[in-house]
């Protein structure tokens, strides 16, 4: 076995696994990569630590400087791989949470000692967007990463996701990804695309829509930063929006191919099968779909063990997705 | 063609409070169009002076968003579901 001389080491080279026992067509196969494997459990380990790293190249952050104080809007798994290299970095993060999240998400940072700032559930991951942003105007002393616009996001999965993905499936034909900061999508899909230009890129979208009732309007709406600075709209081919139902039927039926995994990874692989379905019966495809997370994370939410439908009503009322 | 177009809770107070509602149209032009002329109030809440599609507004056919698939010039069939979703941050991240 390898040994490391950091947990930071460990992240990312996570394994592929072919899951196209789900396929719905046998000329289909489908490969997830299962980035809960990174130390903090999300992908959202790359792009963390990619930030700090990045931060400190740039002399906003000094490795040994006391009372540095980072900010951070996240529903969940940036905060937490933030809170982890920021705890072996020296760092005090406050993380920017919607009320709403599920108390797992909550006690993960609290044991990576991360200072938590409640923002409104019914504002979603925008409320906690738009109080990141104000304080960080009132606290200039504060770093913001801000990783819905931080090149340091998409740049960790065209320098790593990317070329790990092409170098263990060089027959890709589809990539499969959700769209949240549109890191993973716009990084991995500009490597490939640079590689093999027919790869189609999917966009998978959580309900998120539907879920936030905080809007005042229209104009309350938000597009991240990276997804514009990288031209999203012509970089995909396709984005298709996944129901909460549809999202915990393929949770559940990943444990069919031995996956415990977090509800957006059952929306992601729900849009892949949907992507499958779109493959004519006589040409051959190969899609690889990302794993975001283990499904530890969601056990309060039932999604394994409850009535589907209770499930679904839950779910409009604590961030699932 | 008539398709049954799912309006968002933002969006209910200005389009009658239901949350769905049968329009007719050949394209997603078309059924915007009309919902406007139904609901003048909110034209500014779906589309941009030039007529291009508000940026916060995604728009899907039996979930695929319209952008991709040729954007207000998009077909429409008898039965579709469309759905109009304000674009807002998104959830686990």
């Amino acid at each position: 076995m390898t040994r490391y001389a950091s947990v930071l080491d460990l992240i990312g080279t996570t394994p592929i696994v072919d899951v196209s026992a789900l396929s719905p067509k046998p000329n289909v196969t489908i490969l997830a990569k299962l980035e809960g494997r990174n130390p903090a459990g999300s992908v959202k380990d790359r792009v963390a630590l990619s930030l700090v790293e990045a931060a400190e190249r740039d002399g906003v952050l000094i490795v040994g400087k006391p009372d540095q104080v980072l900010i951070e809007p996240s529903s969940g798994n940036t905060g937490i791989a933030l809170a982890m290299v920021c705890r072996l970095r020296g760092y005090h993060l406050k993380v920017v949470l919607p009320s709403n999240v599920s108390p797992e998400r909550r006690q993960l940072l609290l044991a990576w000692g991360a200072e938590i700032i409640d923002s409104p559930g019914t504002q979603g991951s925008n409320g906690a967007v738009r109080l990141a942003q104000r304080l960080s105007a009132e606290h200039p002393e504060w770093v913001f990463l801000y990783q819905y616009a931080n090149p340091a996001n998409p740049m960790v999965h065209y320098t790593t996701t990317g070329p790990e993905i092409l170098a263990d499936v060089p027959e890709i034909t589809h990539f499969v990804a959700g769209l949240g900061t549109s890191g993973t999508l716009m990084g991995v899909g500009r490597y490939l695309k640079e590689r093999r230009p027919d790869v189609q890129l999917w966009a998978i979208e959580p309900p998120s829509g539907e879920m936030v009732d905080g809007l005042r309007s229209l104009d309350d709406g938000f597009i991240p930063p990276i997804f514009t600075d990288n031209h999203g709209a012509q970089l995909l081919d396709r984005k298709v929006v996944v129901r909460p139902r549809e999202s915990i039927e393929w949770t559940r039926r990943l444990t069919e191919v031995g996956l415990f995994v977090g509800l957006s990874s059952g929306a992601i692989m729900s849009g892949a099968v949907k992507c499958a379905n779109t493959i004519g019966d006589d040409d051959e495809a190969t899609i690889v779909t990302i794993v975001c997370d283990d499904g530890w994370k969601y056990l309060s939410t039932g999604a394994w063990s409850d009535d589907i439908d209770d499930v679904i009503e839950r779910s409009k009322k604590i961030i699932y997705f | 063609m008539t398709a049954s177009v799912r309006i968002p809770t933002v969006l209910r107070p200005a389009m009658g409070g239901d949350a769905t509602v049968a329009v007719e149209g050949e394209t997603i032009g078309e059924i915007l169009g009309r919902l406007t002329t139904r609901h003048p109030a909110v034209k500014a809440q779906l589309l941009n002076d030039d007529g291009s599609l508000h940026r916060f507004l995604n728009v899907y056919v039996n979930d695929d968003d319209v952008r991709y698939l040729g954007g207000l010039e998009a077909p429409v069939a008898n039965g579709d579901e469309i759905t109009l979703l304000p674009a807002v941050a998104g959830g686990s991240l």
